[in-house]
């Protein structure tokens, strides 16, 4: 594998004392929590899906090869993952892996857009501590919702929402990716969220996966990161935001929470199959540690793969060092860098002072961006599939090579 | 991040500096303390990961030297003696008996019944 990073002198020792943020730059012995992707199989097929999710992959880890991971994290003492996907509960042993996990001392939090959560459900949940549930939504209205994440689907969120709220499930959460056009929605969120007495997430539109074709047309403009800082800085201390956040940090106040870009360092994915990535949003082979088949596995990968202990430094150059801001922000989101084509060093597209907006301005018109091989997207047409795009067409000629074939980027 | 030795963390899987849950009690350095039989210690090379089975708040221990004095609460008659035994100094005796008390708030350290 090439060099992830410029290169750079020498790492410094880690210091003793000082600050969290510093230490954990440094890396952990083991993830403070991790994301596991159970499954590429979805029944939707958001615009913006992170990991390009739709058909299952047929190399995904069994059931005894997920109980090994399971046995390998308790053994390490991770307290906790998030389980996503794809759409986990449609994997049929979902259920028995959720008490198998919890009872190995691993809790689990689980992102689900609702399709499995009928009353039945719902109240078993609500029996089970240790688990917590987050539906994914992102529209306050089914408009807004339905034309990223497909026609039906906030109707199935708001009926999981409505069977978890009706068993008397405590503390799930609403899931909200904040985009261009749900932007303007954070106190309709907020209220629908309470109106189920549950408790809202929100989190950052990153230009991975399906992401990184919707971006430029959902990523929210300046002056509503502006909006959402401020919003954030008002009503923070109740709504969860995964700390995804961070480079709004640079627009003066830091926000709560980690302020650190946490991947290979205090996070990192382990995707259906095993592969285990720096961060949910880095399903990329640039970013690749290893496999927990492998053997030693994971906790060898997440202790000795050569990727992490790349990660786990200081960023000591590049552009951003040199900003007042990077105490702040720290660069920012390394993936949103990645596939927007801009160096690792230099700030985020999204980069609040405007440095993001220079950089992408000056990117090399030829410059094609770095796309991963990892596409699960269903191949042919979805029921109530998002209308985004527009009304989708004929599929692309069969020996169309590019992924792109007929899409029309601005 | 605010505090000096111990930082309390969101259930999100990120650690912040929220305030802990009122729900724990009053720290007092002269009685008998323990770690909480739900709470579980993770070594990491700075100190220590805390985590509440119960609550599910996660911790952080920011010194060695604190992640001794918390596993040695249990064996001595109060929590100063601890510090003693630790080999605490005077001069740092504030801060540790804050991180205490903090962690007594967030109840990952509890109050022993046994002396």
């Amino acid at each position: 594998m090439t060099a992830l990073l410029p290169p750079r002198p020498a790492a410094p020792d880690r210091p003793v004392g000082g600050r969290l943020i510093d230490q954990f730059e440094y890396g952990l012995d083991a993830p403070i929590c991790l994301t596991w992707e159970l499954t590429y199989a979805c029944n939707l097929a958001c615009a913006h899906c992170l990991s390009s999710s739709g058909r299952r992959d047929p190399n995904e880890l069994s059931t005894a090869e997920a109980e090994a991971v399971i046995d390998e994290l308790q053994r390490m003492q991770v307290f906790y993952v998030n389980v996503g996907g794809g759409e986990p509960t449609v994997r049929p042993d979902f259920w028995h892996l959720l008490d198998y996990a919890i009872g190995h001392d691993v809790g689990v939090k689980f992102s689900t857009n609702g399709i499995k959560l009928d009353k039945t459900r719902a109240a078993q949940l609500a029996r089970t501590d240790y688990v917590d549930v987050q539906i994914s939504l992102d529209g306050a209205t089914a408009e807004v919702n339905d034309r990223v994440r497909g026609t039906g689907s906030y109707a199935t969120a708001v009926r999981a929402l409505e069977n978890l709220a009706e068993a008397g499930m405590k503390d799930f959460k609403v899931s909200v990716v904040v985009t261009r056009e749900n932007a303007g929605q954070l106190d309709e969120f907020k209220a629908l969220t309470d109106s189920f007495g549950a408790q809202l997430r929100i989190t950052r539109l990153r230009p991975s996966g399906r992401g990184a074709d919707v971006w430029d047309e959902l990523h929210p403009t300046m002056a509503q990161q502006k909006d959402l800082y401020n919003w954030l800085l008002a009503n923070g201390d109740g709504v969860l935001t995964g700390d995804s956040f961070f480079h709004l940090s640079a627009f003066g106040e830091a926000l709560p929470g980690l302020n650190l870009c946490g991947a290979g360092r205090v996070v990192c994915l382990i995707d259906p199959v095993g592969d285990v990535y720096a961060c949910p949003f880095a399903i990329h082979e640039n970013f690749l540690a290893g496999n927990v088949r492998d053997e030693g596995g994971f906790q060898r990968v997440w202790q000795s793969s050569e990727l992490f202990a790349d990660l786990r430094n200081p960023q000591t150059g590049g552009a951003c060092t040199k900003c007042a801001h990077f105490d702040a922000c720290r660069g920012g989101c390394m993936a949103a860098k990645f596939f927007t084509g801009l160096p690792l060093d230099g700030p985020d597209p999204e980069c609040v002072q405007g440095y993001g907006e220079s950089a992408l301005a000056a990117r090399d018109l030829e410059l094609v961006t770095p796309r991963s091989h990892i596409d699960h997207s269903h191949s042919g047409p979805v029921r109530g599939q998002p209308t985004l795009l527009g009304i989708p067409s004929i599929p692309a000629k069969i020996c169309d090579e590019s992924p792109l074939a007929g899409l029309q980027l601005s | 991040m605010r505090r000096l030795l111990s930082d309390a963390g969101s259930d999100d899987g990120t650690p912040v500096t929220t305030a802990v849950s009122p729900a724990g009690v009053a720290f007092d350095p002269a009685g008998p303390w323990q770690r909480a039989r739900s709470v579980a210690l993770r070594p990491e090379p700075f100190g220590a990961l805390v985590y509440h089975f119960g609550n599910r708040k996660l911790s952080f221990l920011k010194s060695k030297t604190l992640v001794a004095v918390v596993e040695a609460l249990a064996e001595h008659p109060s929590a100063s003696a601890t510090l003693v035994a630790c080999g605490v100094t005077e001069a740092q005796r504030p801060a540790y008996e804050k991180a205490l008390a903090d962690l007594a708030r967030s109840q990952m350290i509890e109050r022993r019944t046994d002396a």
